[in-house]
């Protein structure tokens, strides 16, 4: 018998197993490989979500667990969608949402489109834009953190210099109308990378006699621009603002790290509100509505995810 | 245009797709819009809805 992975399998299996599986189906054995798996994802994934589905129409609290749960119909819906409050928590996120994807797109296109240019030292800038990612966002709403610092803050000082204005005479991170930003230039300084190298796929995607057919047509680079890169890389442009959506909509340690969702509400997104209501105030049901809310949007926006990255395969 | 509407009449799944894909941006703008209360209201059906409509329609002929 020759000494392949598949004979050496075959003979380290015990006999008594060996005897069991002899008599099973291939599809018999696919399933029992499958089977863990199958269930872990049923017990991690699919169980909970009933679970969160089931509580979202009761008044159960888990710090009382003992309590009788009664049932309240659409009640926890009608008062998450009614409430102005959590209205405002959306626009936050909202504000988050457009802002962050918005500079992420720009600044990560045009880094892209400089980068796909050869020069000396490509390579070292693409890993050294390319750093912030890799970081943990606890890490980095750290020391953002010591950097929006008024007094010692290097971002102050660096606003200061170009502005005239006092260092300490504004601060990033306690003001109602900078605190806003302060996450928003955060996160674009960490995912902007992300951007850049989706960008930089689409634009090396590109195929080079589709730009020298429009040189012999004398088509002026600005042309080409519009007509060749823009459109061509658009798929790829839509993948990258759905993927930092759904991740944004969702953000929650940069933010908790760097501001706490304040001050005041101002940077609560909808999953610092969703903890609040969770694990502080102990609304369970209620809780588990505005989670299954959150849930719907973020499964409808990945619907679309998937089949924009279909149609970027299909390319 | 009209290749949109017969599709739709058709059940074929791209159109019906691209409708799905509409209700559910639709409901997300309505959700996170700051203009009316009422828009936010009802957003959560439309999303709902699109959701639904999007992973039945996905089982469509092409």
């Amino acid at each position: 018998m020759p000494d392949t992975p598949a004979t050496r399998a075959a003979q380290a299996t015990p006999a008594s197993v060996a005897r069991k599986i002899k008599g099973l189906s291939d599809r018999a054995i696919a399933w029992i490989f499958v089977g863990p798996t199958i269930f872990l994802l049923l017990a991690i994934n699919i169980f909970p979500l009933i679970w969160t589905i089931q509580l979202s129409f009761t008044n159960f609290k888990a710090n009382r667990a003992g309590r009788e749960i009664k049932n309240v119909g659409l009640r926890n819906y009608e008062r998450i969608l009614t409430d102005s409050d959590i209205w405002l928590n959306m626009q936050a996120t909202a504000h988050f949402l457009f802002w962050t994807i918005f500079f992420q797109v720009l600044i990560g296109f045009t880094l892209a489109y400089l980068i796909n240019k050869k020069f000396k030292g490509n390579d070292l800038w693409t890993t050294i834009i390319v750093l912030p990612m890799m970081l943990s966002p606890a890490v980095v709403g750290n020391f953002w953190k010591f950097l929006y610092q008024p007094q010692i803050g290097l971002f102050n000082y660096v606003v200061a210099f170009f502005s005239g204005k006092d260092p300490s005479s504004f601060e990033m991170l306690g003001s109602v109308q900078l605190a806003p930003w302060s996450i928003v230039i955060v996160d674009t300084w960490m995912w902007t990378p992300f951007v850049m190298l989706i960008c930089l796929a689409g634009l090396r995607s590109i195929p080079d006699y589709i730009y020298e057919a429009a040189e012999v047509d004398r088509a002026s680079k600005l042309r080409q621009f519009f007509t060749i890169t823009i459109p061509m890389v658009l798929p790829f442009l839509m993948l990258a603002v759905l993927f930092r959506g759904i991740e944004n909509f969702k953000m929650f340690d940069l933010v908790v790290q760097l501001t706490g969702g304040g001050p005041g509400s101002t940077t609560e997104l909808t999953s610092i509100n969703l903890k609040r209501e969770a694990f502080e105030k102990w609304r369970t049901g209620y809780a588990s509505a505005y989670a299954i809310i959150l849930f719907v949007t973020v499964f409808g926006l990945a619907s679309i995810y998937v089949k924009a990255l279909n149609k970027v395969k299909e390319r | 245009m009209s290749n949109f509407f017969s599709g739709i009449l058709r059940f074929k799944r791209g159109p019906w797709e691209m409708l799905a894909t509409i209700l559910i941006g639709l409901g997300v703008f309505m959700l996170m819009q700051p203009f009316a209360l009422w828009l936010y209201t009802y957003s959560f059906i439309v999303t709902l809805v699109g959701t639904v409509m999007f992973i039945i329609v996905s089982h469509f002929k092409e």
